[in-house]
């Protein structure tokens, strides 16, 4: 049986040379705040206001991204709900990987993941073009 | 953060073995079981933004392939895991305010087990008149008028 440590409890452990985990655990919760905000708020407007999600279409985004306000809601929520999430599912890889070099390879993918959807959706944002054919 | 007075309760409450887990912030009982549902709602959410992104992404491409994909989500079958999804990302959203209301009000880490109760009472009162909108008009094609 696995025995875990109290919380807190007093022992020696290896000491990180930097605060990088504090840094970590802060974000999650100011970034947790802002999600609050931004992501309830995206999921009334899209599924209930005004008919919900039968409602939008291309010409539904248009009309939003018409918009400076929309534009910075949607790519806030982007950035910070991927890295939100990106450093959640790092904390469970951390916890359920058995073999450093799973633990490598998984991170590797989800980085790979999170910075290519983050750069695509950034991307799409700034260049959209409501006359595209 | 650390205050000092993290619950003990139930090493009062008598009992040995397991029981003497449980009342601790997130060994056994709703501590515990709120952290595992933390990291299922998180997980299902996060995997959903990258098809979330891709399928938005297509109004770069073109008009009627992102309503093609959107036509999707119009789906009633689609309509109902999409309430599944807003249900998980309430109760993710809800639970994220009591684990910093745990971590930053003094009180917090004693009040736990009643903040997780009354954010299960908000999600349920958010998502009844939540899905009777989600799924109005679903039920409406389905069944008629």
């Amino acid at each position: 049986m696995t025995t875990i440590e109290a919380p807190r409890s007093r022992q020696r452990r290896a000491r990180s040379r930097t605060n990088t985990e504090l840094y970590a655990w802060l974000f999650m919760r100011v970034s947790g705040i802002l999600l609050v905000v931004l992501v309830l708020g995206h999921l009334f407007i899209m599924n209930i206001l005004d008919g919900g999600v039968q409602r939008i279409n291309f010409g539904f985004v248009a009309g939003r991204w018409a918009s400076p306000f929309w534009q910075v809601w949607d790519l806030l929520m982007l950035w910070l709900a991927m890295i939100h999430g990106s450093n959640g599912l790092r904390t469970i890889i951390n916890d359920y990987t058995r073999r450093d070099a799973s633990r490598f390879w998984l991170k590797m993918l989800l980085y790979t993941a999170t910075g290519l959807t983050i750069a695509l959706g950034t991307l799409v944002i700034f260049t959209f073009d409501p006359n595209i054919s | 953060m650390s205050t000092g007075t993290e619950p003990r309760t139930s090493t009062a409450r008598g009992g040995g073995g397991i029981t003497k887990l449980a009342g601790t912030l997130y060994r056994g009982r709703e501590g515990m079981w709120s952290w595992v549902m933390h990291r299922i709602t998180g997980v299902l959410t996060f995997f959903f933004l990258f098809a979330h992104v891709l399928d938005t992404a297509l109004v770069r491409v073109s008009p009627s392939s992102y309503d093609t994909v959107i036509a999707s989500y119009k789906n009633p079958v689609v309509n109902l895991l999409e309430l599944g999804l807003v249900g998980a990302v309430l109760f993710h959203a809800l639970n994220g305010l009591r684990i910093i209301a745990v971590d930053f009000w003094s009180r917090g880490a004693r009040l736990q087990r009643q903040m997780l109760w009354t954010i299960v009472a908000v999600w349920v009162v958010v998502m009844v008149p939540g899905a009777y909108f989600m799924l109005k008009h679903t039920v409406e094609t389905l069944f008629g008028s």
